[in-house]
């Protein structure tokens, strides 16, 4: 049995898992259209690589990542791109993202696909490749592309593979059914990983004692293979990463750092799954386990879902009683969203599908004044003063915000679920992050645009001396060229007082002497001069009579080009004979 | 050497007095000329509090000559691009009050914009590309313009020079990636998912603690 360890804070919140968790995974009938929106993860949105009409099988590549942090996306059925454009997609914002539609038609055909057996023989970067070729990003909550989270270009080895099968959250039970059902491939994938990180000296699944089942289903398949179960204590949020990586290690991940920093790699126990299926049976990341629940849906189980599969599908299947629910939910209702609209696709990191009643989740209550109780502090897992950060975020000091480690904050809500005066304390921190960095990248963006803008002053002063430079030098000579002037007739007046007109005449006619050239030379530029007029006049002969046929307006001009080359031929040739003579 | 200081402690004083005086004194005259401090520092700061977007809206020709003139006792409020905001930063760092931003020098406007070049219309005549201050434009003589979107700081500066006016001051369009969580004003907002679950929590209270 391994030791564990207890966070800080944490909270207890009712679990609602029973009802979903009875049925094991259903599948359901394929949706007549699904939508992949080209960006389910953090990092770029893949670039599209089909057109409309064009028909794609089942594991089709669609869109192609772009960039390093991307992932390739695939078709998740047979069928034909209906569309290419925007479409709502599942984001707190209600916003449109690029999409591919795809019709199905029905017979959910796989396109050829081989996996590998003995992956113990391939290297870990071929291996990491083919994760990342299969379109893997985490399961768990940010979707990260898992090919840039086993990258084996690091720096540190990894001593520590943690699988996160907590699922802390209220209500979701997709990772525990998975378990119950596919315990053999979930150990599986985690060997393949042990592989790709050369095989680290611990191996740890850490699972709340929530889930029995689970844990005895896992039991059989890890005995022998050096993965140890850790159970310990429910208690939300135990899932997150820096949470968990200190339950079972004692280890705290500092600020700012990520586990691969401290020799670990956190993966979440869903990617383990698509990761064997990936390797093993070369299938790309193409579907998942949803939970749907909440009392307003008829049935709550847990489906392998499509991914493009539409909420309104699921819901629609689960006889979902638009009456008795206020609003459907992604996620849990701890971290989850309410949805802009049922419209919206399945992605690769929705876990759960919550259409909770009115009496189940009621609206929120409003808000009263913070009473200084101190709750809000003891529920914070990350030890942070969420009452302190209420007060920065509201009067937007962002400076004390970062002081008192806001980037810190999780986004768990324990804070918020434990406020007697039902502060919405989460959504402050989220505005305030995203006022922070939205004032980082201004900051960024202005000194930018400062550098550019000293560069172009610069060029231009440049531009300007080297003007000034150029026109002083031009004066100077000029100055120069007038002082000789001036200094000539002055030598000559010194060495020649008794100088007349007749010495100057002389001069001038010595000076063109010495300019004239021998009258060889000069007779064969002429000679050169006459062929080349020549040749100017028969051109310009032909383009008269050119003119003339076709009765252009031009004939005058051109006759009296005509008739200045034949005058010029004439004087050249005058010239010729007068030397020549 | 003892006995000399007690039998003069006046002057003994006196001495040891003087002695730290020069020490002291030569240790401050190398600091001052080791440490000394480059420029304006207030300079640097204010200029760093502008917007950087060089559209010399406030009569300067760019952001760092206006934070020069701040430095030395211009008026803070007439910075139309920076808003209040900037007006504000800068009002809390020269420790004055903040004033509301100067009509004269134009309006804060709500949305960011970037300049974009009616391609079939331009004649390349090359005015806008000596207007821009940061050279954002590109394109030749007699050859099309075109504005690298992701410099432009939106300064307005190219509009007016344009002889065929093509040049169309765009706002700039938020996507998701930009798209930020608002301070919620209002209590009961959809979207505000968090922690709400509390019927559980509520029948455990009224059935004496029977938590799920």
């Amino acid at each position: 049995m391994n030791k564990t360890w207890v966070t800080p804070g944490g909270v207890h919140p009712p679990e609602n898992k029973l009802q979903s968790v009875t049925q094991g995974i259903g599948q359901l009938p394929i949706p007549e259209t699904l939508v992949i929106p080209l960006s389910q993860h953090i990092g770029a949105a893949a670039i599209p690589c089909v057109e409309v009409g064009q028909s794609v099988l089942k594991g089709q590549v669609i869109a192609k990542p772009a960039g390093v942090v991307s992932i390739p996306m695939h078709a998740p059925t047979s069928g034909t791109v209906s569309a290419i454009e925007h479409r709502p997609i599942a984001h707190s914002s209600g916003m449109l993202a690029p999409c591919i539609e795809i019709t199905s038609d029905g017979a959910d055909t796989w396109i050829e696909h081989e996996g590998i057996s003995d992956y113990e023989h391939i290297s870990p970067t071929k291996l990491v490749e083919m994760v990342g070729n299969a379109g893997i990003s985490g399961m768990g909550g940010a979707g990260f592309p898992s090919a840039v989270k086993l990258n084996p270009g690091r720096q540190r080895p990894i001593d520590t593979l943690i699988v996160n099968a907590t699922e802390c959250e209220p209500y979701i039970t997709a990772d525990d059914s998975a378990i119950r059902e596919r315990a053999a491939e979930i150990v599986e994938g985690i060997k393949i990983l042990s592989a790709i990180l050369g095989h680290p000296h611990h191996i740890m699944i850490g699972i709340e004692d929530n889930k029995p089942e689970a844990i005895e289903a896992l039991a059989p398949h890890v005995e022998g293979t050096g993965i140890s179960v850790v159970v310990f204590p429910t208690k939300y949020p135990s899932g997150g990463e820096k949470q968990l990586i200190y339950i079972l290690t004692s280890k705290e991940l500092p600020s700012g750092k990520l586990p691969a920093d401290i020799g670990m790699v956190c993966i979440n126990i869903g990617t383990t799954y698509a990761i064997k299926r990936a390797i093993i049976d070369g299938e790309p990341l193409v579907s998942r386990v949803t939970t749907v629940t909440g009392d307003a849906v008829g049935i709550q189980r847990n489906y392998d879902t499509l991914i493009g599969t539409p909420v309104s599908h699921l819901l629609a299947h689960n006889e979902y009683n638009e009456q008795a629910g206020g609003r459907v939910v992604m996620g849990g209702p701890m971290m989850g969203f309410t949805l802009p609209s049922a419209d919206v696709p399945i992605v690769k990191t929705t876990n759960c599908i919550l259409a909770p009643s009115y009496a189940e989740i009621p609206d929120d209550e409003p808000a009263q004044p913070c009473i200084r109780c101190g709750m809000c502090a003891e529920a914070c897992p990350a030890s942070l003063l969420p009452q302190q950060l209420f007060w920065y975020a509201q009067a937007q000091d962002h400076e004390r915000l970062e002081a008192h480690n806001l980037f810190d904050c999780i986004e768990c809500g324990a804070c918020s679920y434990v406020c007697p005066s039902n502060i919405p304390l989460v959504q402050y921190y989220r505005a305030a992050k995203g006022e922070i960095r939205h004032a980082q990248d201004e900051k960024v963006k202005a000194d930018h645009a400062r550098e550019r803008f000293e560069f172009h002053k610069e060029r231009i002063e440049q531009a300007e001396r080297e003007k000034e430079e150029k026109r002083a030098a031009r004066r100077e000579a000029a100055l120069k060229a007038k002082a000789a002037a001036a200094e000539k007739p002055a030598d000559k007046s010194d060495s020649a007082p008794s100088s007349s007109a007749a010495d100057i005449i002389a001069a001038a006619q010595a000076r063109a002497a010495a300019k004239q050239v021998s009258p060889e030379d000069q007779q064969a530029k002429l000679e050169r001069t006459i062929a080349a007029a020549e040749q100017r006049l028969i051109v310009a002969e032909q383009k008269l009579a050119e003119a003339i046929e076709s009765n252009s307006d031009k004939q005058a001009v051109l006759s009296a080009a005509v008739e200045n080359t034949r005058q010029k031929l004439q004087q050249s040739k005058t010239k010729l004979a007068e030397l020549t003579a | 050497m003892i006995e000399l200081i007690s039998q003069n402690p006046i002057l003994a004083a006196l001495v040891a007095l003087v002695g730290l005086a020069i020490l002291f004194g030569a240790l401050l005259g190398f600091a001052a000329e080791k440490f000394k401090v480059e420029g304006d520092p207030i300079v640097e700061q204010i200029d760093e509090l502008l917007p950087q977007t060089q559209c010399g809206q406030c009569g300067f020709p760019g952001c760092r000559p206006y934070a020069e003139s701040i430095a030395n006792g211009d008026e803070i409020n007439k910075c139309p691009p920076g808003g209040q905001s900037t007006i504000n930063a800068i009002a809390s760092l020269l420790d004055v009050p903040a004033p509301e931003l100067d009509a004269e020098h134009g309006e804060e406007s709500e949305v960011k914009t970037v300049a974009y070049i009616r391609e079939d219309e331009c004649i390349g005549c090359t005015k806008c590309i000596q207007a821009c201050p940061v050279d954002a434009i590109l394109g030749a003589a007699k050859l099309m313009h075109t504005v690298i979107a992701d410099e432009c700081t939106g300064c307005d500066l190219c509009v007016e020079p344009c002889p065929v006016d093509c040049i169309d001051m765009l706002p700039v369009e938020e996507t998701i990636a930009d798209w930020r969580w608002s301070i919620p004003a209002q209590p009961g907002q959809p979207g505000q998912m968090i922690a709400t679950d509390r019927r559980g929590e509520l029948e455990s209270q009224s059935t004496s603690g029977d938590a799920a």
